[in-house]
């Protein structure tokens, strides 16, 4: 191992070729005996079809696969070290980037972590949690939509890509709507949301409900049955359920297993209890049932929409507590959005102690008791948990995140060892991993 | 009925730069260097409802040898630096970046160990667009504006000329710290 000579030994075998340019690697290492045909390659972080910048390690003999390991880190992004020098509220707007398709789900299992630690989750309203129900269904499908569509371009079906990103532009409608913005909205705040709904949001919500319905149909009929994408994915990427209890797999990886588990049903957060909806599941193991459980979802997630909808009653969307509720009372004025003027007519003219909270919450923000705690929900990949640790103060101690992704992506091995090239990228969209979610 | 039937007859005259610069401008070639958030408003700019197709360039290049655009849409890790310039270096020339989202153009939120503050550090940048994440609409200004400015781009000596004329400008532009004022 350790014989690094200048002087390229005479006595080479046959000359290998390596991926990364040089060809120099027989005066360092000399060959493996008798594996002439082994070949180690790279994919990734720059490759197409590898969702993202994940780094595949791939051990091949002709075209099938002896052996993978995922190199991840390549999105790494130190967001759980800036929370730790961030005030509690702050926090949101850095969670909400970590698995960028499923943001809702980050603040909220967030939100909900903030809110135990402070002992306030039965003051939080109930408007605020339908609204957040609401939100992370509509966000469930926005996130399968992208998984089907990226999916779809690795697998070379074009028109699943499209067919994705045309469905999925009208749930980004309802959120810039609702919050403002397309993407990384920091919209749940601990103790609520940031803002009600806007006049007309649920007329049009309703609207794209029945639209998407519409157009759901034709996903459906589109891929389900097709003969080329059955070919790419029946019995590909196999992993049976004693493999995800051993690598902690979660979500439609698990349920295309058989066992229906699910948080909302299991450990339900938000008031799930009250909604009614079922657990998809399939028996195959493989990546068409991962596919089939992702649109048997979407369907659930427009029926739990339409029930949300039932249920919003008028009422306050924050904690009342003036010492938690941040004070955003945003409004559009002649320069722009800003601080309504009523809210500022309030603390500057017509009471002290709103100043004085204002001031306190937006400088320094709220204390969070001594303690440490564990909130999980189900996001669209999995089992999504957040594990926060107070030490008192207006910052976190620390903030760690389970992501789905980053647990998942273990099972890439499993699933494609022994198969063909070509199945490990069919094995890797069904896994759907976000880097950003695994890399944080 | 188009331009070529109202021109009186003949030959038209324009220049090698006009010809070259309209070819160019009209099928950049973008390479997929999606990182975060950004890209998935990158691919949603490259499809149905914002369709990039409409300027010549919804062919997205896997392979950064048959590109001449990158857009780099991300936070930079310094781990994902050293790819990223590799993959800059594989592509020909002429090439073009643009930086798209706040953590590529200076790390944005993100002032930690971790992010490259700003893509210019290690590659050039054409074109800096704000936003986190920019909506598509502001993708396309970006792409428009970077046609223009290819549109508009001397070749040979005359670059050589311009070049040293943009130094010469630049040097005594404005700094930014002494732009003072409202941003309108
Ligand atoms: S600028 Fe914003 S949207 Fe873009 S990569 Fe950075 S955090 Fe994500």
């Amino acid at each position: 191992m350790t014989q690094t000579t200048d002087k390229v030994p005479t006595d080479l075998p046959e000359r290998e070729y390596t991926v990364q340019g040089g060809g120099d690697w027989q005066t360092i290492l000399p060959a493996p005996e008798g594996e002439s045909e082994r070949l180690v390659v790279n994919m990734g972080p720059q490759h197409p079809s590898t969702h993202g910048v994940l780094r595949l390690i791939l051990e091949i003999e002709g075209e099938s696969v002896t052996q993978v390991r995922c190199g991840i880190g390549y999105l790494h992004t130190g967001i759980e070290k800036n929370l730790e020098y961030r005030n509690w509220t702050q926090g949101v707007t850095f969670v909400t980037r970590m698995d960028y398709l499923s943001n809702f789900f980050n603040e909220t299992a967030y939100c909900l972590g903030v809110e135990k630690l402070l002992g306030i989750e039965d003051q939080v309203p109930e408007r605020a949690q339908v609204i957040r129900v609401m939100l992370m269904e509509l966000n469930r499908i926005s996130s399968h939509f992208v998984c089907l569509a990226t999916g779809g371009l690795e697998l070379g079906a074009l028109t699943a890509m499209t067919v994705g990103f045309r469905d999925r532009e009208l749930i980004l409608d309802l959120f810039e709507l609702i919050t403002g913005l397309r993407m990384n909205q920091a919209y749940i705040r601990p103790g609520g949301v940031q803002q009600d709904l806007p006049a007309g949001a649920e007329k049009k919500i309703a609207e794209t409900v029945t639209l998407l319905r519409k157009r759901y149909k034709d996903t459906h009929a589109l891929l389900v049955g097709n003969a080329i994408w059955m070919g790419r994915t029946v019995g590909v990427g196999y992993q049976d359920l004693a493999a995800c209890m051993a690598l902690g797999a979660t979500g439609p990886i698990l349920r295309a297993t058989g066992l229906p588990h699910d948080l909302r049903k299991s450990q339900p957060y938000c008031g799930y209890e009250d909604y009614e909806f079922e657990v998809a599941t399939q028996d195959t193991c493989d990546a068409y049932g991962r596919f089939l459980i992702r649109l048997a979802e979407m369907e659930q997630s427009l029926n739990i929409v339409e029930q949300c909808l039932d249920k919003l009653s008028p009422g306050p969307v924050m904690v009342a507590d003036k010492k938690i509720a941040w004070p955003s009372q945003l409004a559009i004025g002649p320069d722009g959005m800003g601080n309504s003027l009523e809210h500022i007519r309030h603390i500057m003219g017509e009471s002290m102690e709103a100043l004085i909270h204002h001031f306190k919450l937006v400088t320094e923000g709220f204390r969070v008791p001594v303690g440490q705690v564990y909130s999980a929900v189900e996001s669209p990949r999995g089992e999504l948990g957040v594990h926060m640790v107070s030490d008192g103060g207006t910052r976190p101690y620390r903030v760690h995140y389970r992501d789905p992704s980053f647990v998942n992506l273990q099972s890439v091995p499993i699933q494609s060892e022994g198969g063909m090239i070509s199945d490990v990228v069919a094995a890797v969209a069904s896994i759907d991993p976000v880097m950003g979610g695994c890399d944080r | 009925m188009g331009i070529e039937e109202k021109l009186p007859s003949g030959f038209l005259l324009t220049t090698v730069e006009g010809v070259a610069g309209y070819a160019r401008k009209s099928s950049l070639w973008p390479a997929t260097f999606g990182l975060a958030c950004c890209a998935i408003e990158m691919m949603a700019t490259g499809a149905g409802r914002f369709d990039l197709a409409r300027f010549g360039m919804e062919v997205f290049r896997p392979s950064p040898r048959q590109a001449d655009l990158m857009i780099v849409a991300g936070r930079v890790s310094q781990k994902m630096a050293p790819v990223l310039r590799q993959v800059y270096d594989q592509m020909p020339n002429p090439k073009w970046v643009i930086s798209m989202g706040a953590c590529a153009s200076s790390g944005g939120m993100f002032n930690n160990y971790a992010v490259v503050q700003g893509v210019d550090h290690v590659v050039p940048v054409d074109i800096y667009l704000p936003g986190c994440p920019p909506r598509p609409e502001m993708l396309q200004d970006a792409i428009l504006k970077l046609h223009d400015e290819i549109q508009h781009m001397k070749m040979g000596a005359h670059r050589e000329v311009q070049v040293r004329e943009l130094e010469a400008a630049a040097l005594t532009a404005t700094p930014v710290e002494d732009m003072k004022g409202l941003l309108r």
